[in-house]
């Protein structure tokens, strides 16, 4: 009833007398912020099963080996968190312009980029110590990266071009660069049947956390999730930037360097990216060719949407993600589900999670806070 | 001349049967989302419909026999694809263009699902029209051998011209593309006048993908569409709403595309890939040199997300 009561005196727009402040009021936000997303996750989940079942197969037997291929054992964690190393950070290309209201989507290109950058800087300093040369790689990596995003930045702010969509063609002009080179100037003469770079060498690889086989990239995914966060939350520049992305005005007329903080960001989101990249050739691939584009680029603007731009949350949703395309093989051998069931599945979620936006500041339970 | 070997004037020929045959997806694609846009909304997610248009028309193209049904079932698969667009959208905070990126991956994502089966078989392809029968040359009558599908779009692109300007439901679109508040002061919704402009351009995109998997290339896989859609809806852009003008910037990209294969079938096979990507090369170029920060686009719809 007093819910109610709060409801009407909200609606009619007058100031709701200092109700006493209960758990939801205070907690209602966060709640609601864990409430909706796992309901779009959950309703995703069901219509998945409804497709599946179409096809004949047992809904109950996909969630059982979606559950087990993601997190039932130790194997199967191993493999699911080494997928959500490069979508921590390629969420992260996504959810950092996103505080200045910019839709990047190229995350994709950034990645390809900052591997062919990194693999070309371990090919030059191919002899020099392996410390030398994996810092050269990560440094490679983000700047290479870190350049390509900057562009769409760069374009929009200079130029008026929709970052959306000039993000997105570069991801097409990242690949061509790449096939060119790794077919051109870069091949290994040895790879005949699929066209490579010269690997960078296993003593310059970046190997695995000790007792497990989850390579160093989760950790650099870590930090840089949590550096962004810090970044974005706890300093005056991403205070900047969410002023900035709130009103771009208002950031104008208090006189905020907007092009400062949109170069800025675009750099460290394509860097994020890039080291992505730069985890994907020095952890798994050896070398940089083709196989490099599989995907997680796309996957990550979910992960950065799911995760409503929070860099914090993007590691908790990067996890189940990674999950989700970890399962994706038992599918395929225990359902006989096509490899594009985890495509579906994640098209199914993004359009869930995007259409239970309307649903934030309508939960009749949690209103009544401010 | 008589043996055929008009030496490195092939290039140019096969750039214009290229510019023909390669354009007509680029020109669905582009007159489509001019009738979404034009009503005001963006829709992004046209990469997936014309994957999905091409693997539905190939489906049922193999399963009827007829390529011409295929057509109609790409269409129908578009347009369901822009109802739930235009569905999502219509809650309220919905922005429009993560919805769009939504669609894209789940229609790519659903296409490479239902189009498992169908790499295989062979499926009846569309007929071409040989405007060539006079010439000797067989490059030239390679480059005149067009489809049907191409005639029709170039003839859309004036009517749809036309329609904009002079009919009942063109300006209707026109009017909840400028203002929405206008268009609802008249006691029309503009959400359902959005509906039904994002469905048709969903139907035209899913034509525009059938296009692909039954002429040219002419066959389903999962590497069919590389950005045709997406280059599309930044086409629209430059040719500022304007189908006539989408039609001229479909021709000039498929041009481009064709670009690549040709310059390798008179063995320049170097930088085969930076050819390839001359469309999104040209697309961006295009783009810096007529955006401006300074004024929003002419011709851009005002309640468009996108120009801003």
């Amino acid at each position: 009833m007093t819910s109610e009561a709060a409801d009407s005196t909200q609606a009619v727009g007058t100031i709701a007398p200092a109700a006493d402040p209960g758990f939801l009021q205070r907690h209602g936000a966060t709640i609601e912020y864990l409430l909706i997303p796992g309901a779009a996750l959950a309703g995703a989940l069901v219509v998945f099963g409804i497709f599946v079942a179409m096809f004949g197969k047992n809904p109950l037997d996909l969630y059982f080996y979606m559950y087990y291929g993601a997190f039932g054992t130790w194997f199967s964690w191993q493999n699911t968190l080494t997928r959500a190393a490069p979508l921590i950070l390629t969420a992260l290309c996504t959810a950092l312009p996103a505080q200045l209201g910019m839709v990047i989507i190229g995350g994709e290109g950034a990645l390809l980029i900052g591997a062919l950058t990194a693999t070309s800087a371990a090919l030059v300093l191919q002899g020099m110590p392996p410390l030398i040369v994996q810092i050269a790689m990560v440094c490679a990596g983000v700047i290479g990266g870190g350049l390509w995003i900057m562009l769409s930045g760069a374009l929009r702010q200079f130029r008026g071009v929709n970052e959306t969509i000039s993000s997105l063609l570069l991801v097409y002009i990242a690949l061509a660069i790449l096939n060119h080179l790794v077919e051109g100037v870069m091949r290994d003469p040895a790879s005949l049947n699929k066209p490579s770079t010269r690997e960078i060498g296993a003593v310059n690889m970046i190997g695995s956390i000790p007792g497990t086989d989850v390579h160093w990239g989760l950790v650099f995914g870590l930090i840089a999730a949590i550096g962004a966060y810090i970044l974005i939350y706890h300093t005056v520049f991403g205070f900047a930037a969410r002023v900035a992305g709130g009103n771009i005005r208002a950031a104008k007329i208090v006189g905020l360097g907007v092009s400062r903080l949109i170069l800025t960001i675009c750099f460290l989101a394509g860097g994020a990216a890039g080291l992505a990249g730069m985890i994907e050739v020095a952890a798994v691939q050896g070398r940089t060719n083709a196989n490099l584009a599989a995907g997680y680029g796309f996957t990550g603007i979910l992960v950065a949407f799911l995760a409503r731009q929070n860099p914090l949350a993007i590691v908790p949703v990067a996890i189940l993600l990674g999950g989700i395309s970890a399962s994706g093989g038992l599918l395929q051998r225990r359902l006989g589900l096509p490899d594009a069931s985890v495509l579906v599945l994640q098209g199914i979620i993004f359009v869930f999670v995007l259409a239970s936006d309307a649903l934030y500041g309508r939960i009749g339970f949690l209103k009544g806070k401010s | 001349m008589a043996d055929g070997s008009i030496g490195l004037w092939t290039v140019p020929l096969a750039v214009l049967g290229g510019a023909i045959r390669v354009s007509t997806p680029f020109l669905f694609v582009s007159l489509g989302e001019c009738i979404t846009e034009r009503s005001g909304r963006i829709n992004l997610g046209l990469e997936g419909t014309l994957v999905m248009g091409a693997m539905s028309a190939y489906g049922i193209s193999y399963l009827t026999g007829s390529p011409w049904l295929g057509v109609l079932a790409a269409g129908v698969a578009g347009a369901l694809l822009g109802a739930l667009h235009a569905g999502i959208c219509s809650l309220p905070r919905v922005n429009d263009i993560a919805v769009g990126i939504a669609l894209m991956l789940f229609g790519t994502g659903l296409a490479f699902y239902l189009g498992k089966p169908l790499i295989e078989p062979t499926a009846p392809r569309l007929p071409a029209i040989d405007f060539g029968w006079w010439s000797d040359i067989p490059q030239l009558r390679a480059a005149l051998r067009i489809n049907v599908m191409f005639l029709i779009g170039v003839a859309l692109a004036p009517i749809l011209y036309w329609a904009f300007r002079t009919t009942r439901w063109g300006l209707l679109i026109r009017t909840a593309g400028e203002s929405s508040d206008a268009a609802r002061a008249m006691g029309y919704s503009v959400l359902l006048i959005r509906l039904r402009a994002t469905m048709v351009g969903g139907f035209l995109a899913g034509i525009g993908g059938s296009f692909l998997s039954l002429f040219y290339p002419g066959s389903w896989n999962e590497g069919l569409s590389s950005g045709q859609g997406i280059t599309a809806v930044a086409l629209v852009i430059f040719a500022r709403w304007d189908p006539l003008l989408c039609l001229w910037a479909s021709l000039a990209f498929g041009g481009a595309a064709a670009l690549g294969p040709a310059l390798q079938s008179v063995g320049v096979t170097s930088g085969y890939h930076l050819f390839n990507a001359a469309p999104y090369i040209l697309t961006l170029a295009i783009m810096i040199v007529t955006c401006s920060p300074k004024r929003t686009l002419t011709g851009a719809p005002a309640e468009l997300s996108i120009t801003r």
